[in-house]
């Protein structure tokens, strides 16, 4: 397994890897969101109270829960390559870091076609919500950042600490938007936790959370081998590859 | 003329060095009061509202100033090279790095604090109620400077990085504003605050013995 | 059928969210497809003037 480890130091190694999970990634994807989506739209009974726009939790849950998974993959991650100098992990950072945001927003935007039919409006500053909000703008000022500082190195590094300060915000802003919440919004109980959910409507949401995962993995897979690809430009490989590639068509 | 305690140097420095450009020094006041201003012009004079409303405009409007003010802590010294001195210096970059954040307070987060009565009285708030106000603010804006300062050693290579500070920047803030507004507005409704700042204290000490650090990583970075 | 497109009367909603949620997902995975291209298509032109100019010089 260290052999393993060793080997994807060399860029070539990773990309190629890279190159053929990808398929893989993508194919247990498709193979999970499929049932997740007909379990969650179809076979799921509708909800005592929200009837059927309670399926929206078969997006807005996974998306909610990948938004904290790739924000705790970037924190890893980032110690990682802070500590240990590792070029690949600072990638994984940078390459999580869109594909996190777009979760984010899609938790937010599902949340709030939610809220409407659940609580009568579009918006409610309910602390999920809020908090959602809030690591919305960590992840756009994260990649802000990064964008704004020309060499790769630093901007890594930077990154790096910005996230790690980030995740230690996290419970912190969680919290004290709970408390915010509940002192100012009252016993309003959040219809999005259910303590005890019915098994047929609980597997499709645990299908989707994978198949989420899978999509992550495959995503940032794809966009780690753009990463590398122009890092390593000037080796003999990737100058091969280019050599492959078709000629781009002029006008 | 050489202390025997270099800190003190450093301190007494940073804050000679403001005082010789008071225009800078005054800018992050002005802001705030100007801010605080717009908002009655804005929401209208009657002053039960304005009650309502004061003490969490005004812990946003300090929030607002700090960030601005954020911009001259090492801009200046990055520029000069004074900050690259003060990297390669045999004293722990940390602790040289939190005397410099301690002047930039008492430069910026203290004369808000000390304003806080008269913007007070603008709000028709209590005496009772500016008093809690200011205790929130003590215990804040430490925490402010604090946070501010990784976002702005993380910024200050960086052209027009003063949007991009807000924007990192802003949430970190956001639990500090929730509980030191919390705690007024308990207070005024009567109810127990102590809570809310045993957080913004427990904010406090975190902020000061992690971000300090933190800064210093951020600013060797920059430095690079 | 017609039952399940209405989705309860909450078909704005439900449809709204999982076409979003399609389309975000979608552009997230077109993004690296076409940067990938992008990339060497931009390397391959770097490389043909390079070669270009090597041999204009010989």
């Amino acid at each position: 397994m260290w052999n393993f480890i060793y080997k994807l130091a060399s860029p070539k190694y990773f990309y190629d890897m890279a190159g053929k999970l990808v398929p893989w990634f993508g194919g247990l994807f498709v193979l999970l969101v499929l049932p997740g989506l007909y379990g969650g739209l179809v076979l799921a009974p509708a909800d005592y109270q929200q009837g059927d726009s309670f399926r929206i939790i078969y997006v807005h849950v996974p998306s909610a829960w990948m938004s904290m998974f790739v924000y705790v993959f970037m924190a890893v991650n980032a110690a990682i390559g802070l500590i240990w100098r590792i070029k690949l992990s600072d990638i994984m950072v940078s390459s999580s870091a869109p594909i996190g945001a777009a979760f984010t927003f899609l938790a937010l935007v599902t949340g709030s076609l939610w809220g409407k039919p659940m609580w009568g409006t579009y918006w409610v500053w309910d602390a999920r919500l809020t908090s959602e909000l809030i690591l919305l703008f960590l992840y756009l000022g994260f990649i802000a950042l990064q964008t704004a500082i020309e060499d790769k190195r630093l901007a890594a590094r930077a990154g790096a600490i910005l996230v790690l300060v980030g995740v230690v915000n996290i419970p912190i802003i969680h919290y004290s938007v709970e408390w915010w919440n509940t002192l100012h919004q009252g016993p309003t109980v959040t219809k999005l936790d259910k303590p005890s959910i019915h098994i047929s409507m609980l597997i499709p949401l645990l299908l989707m959370a994978l198949a989420f995962q899978f999509y992550f993995f495959a995503n940032l897979l794809m966009r780690a081998r753009c990463e590398v690809l122009e890092r390593e430009k000037h080796s003999t490989w990737v100058e091969a590859l280019i050599d492959k590639h078709p000629e781009a068509k002029h006008g | 003329m050489t202390d025997s305690n270099p800190y003190i140097a450093l301190l007494k420095r940073d804050l000679l060095l403001a005082f010789r450009s008071p225009g800078q020094l005054l800018n992050p006041v002005l802001f705030y009061l100007l801010v605080l201003i717009l908002f009655p012009l804005g929401i209208g004079p009657e002053s039960r509202i304005l009650q309502i409303i004061g003490p969490g405009i005004i812990w946003v409007a300090a929030l607002l100033a700090t960030l601005l003010a954020l911009d001259t802590l090492f801009r200046g010294d990055f520029l000069d090279g004074s900050l690259e001195m003060l990297a390669l210096s045999p004293r722990p970059f940390a602790l040289l790095v939190a005397v410099k954040i301690a002047a930039h307070w008492l430069l910026t987060g203290l004369p808000l604090l000390l304003l806080t009565p008269l913007l007070g009285t603008f709000f028709s708030l209590s005496g009772h109620t500016i008093g809690i106000l200011m205790l929130t603010l003590l215990l804040g804006t430490p925490v402010l400077s604090l946070i501010g300062a990784i976002g702005a050693a993380l910024t200050v290579g960086i052209r027009g990085g003063g949007a991009l500070l807000a924007l990192v920047i802003l949430p970190l803030y956001i639990p500090v504003l929730i509980f030191a507004a919390g705690a007024v507005d308990a207070s005024v409704s009567g109810l127990p605050f102590s809570g809310q700042l045993y957080f913004l204290a427990s904010l406090l000490v975190l902020a000061v013995t992690l971000a300090p650090p933190a800064v210093a990583a951020a600013l060797r970075i920059s430095l690079n | 059928m017609v039952e399940f497109l209405a989705m309860g009367g909450y078909a704005f909603f439900v449809w709204s969210s999982y076409g979003l949620s399609l389309l975000v997902l979608a552009l997230t995975f077109i993004w690296p497809v076409l940067q990938k291209r992008r990339l060497l298509q931009k390397l391959k032109q770097a490389h043909q003037r390079k070669s270009q100019l090597a041999r204009r010089q010989q």
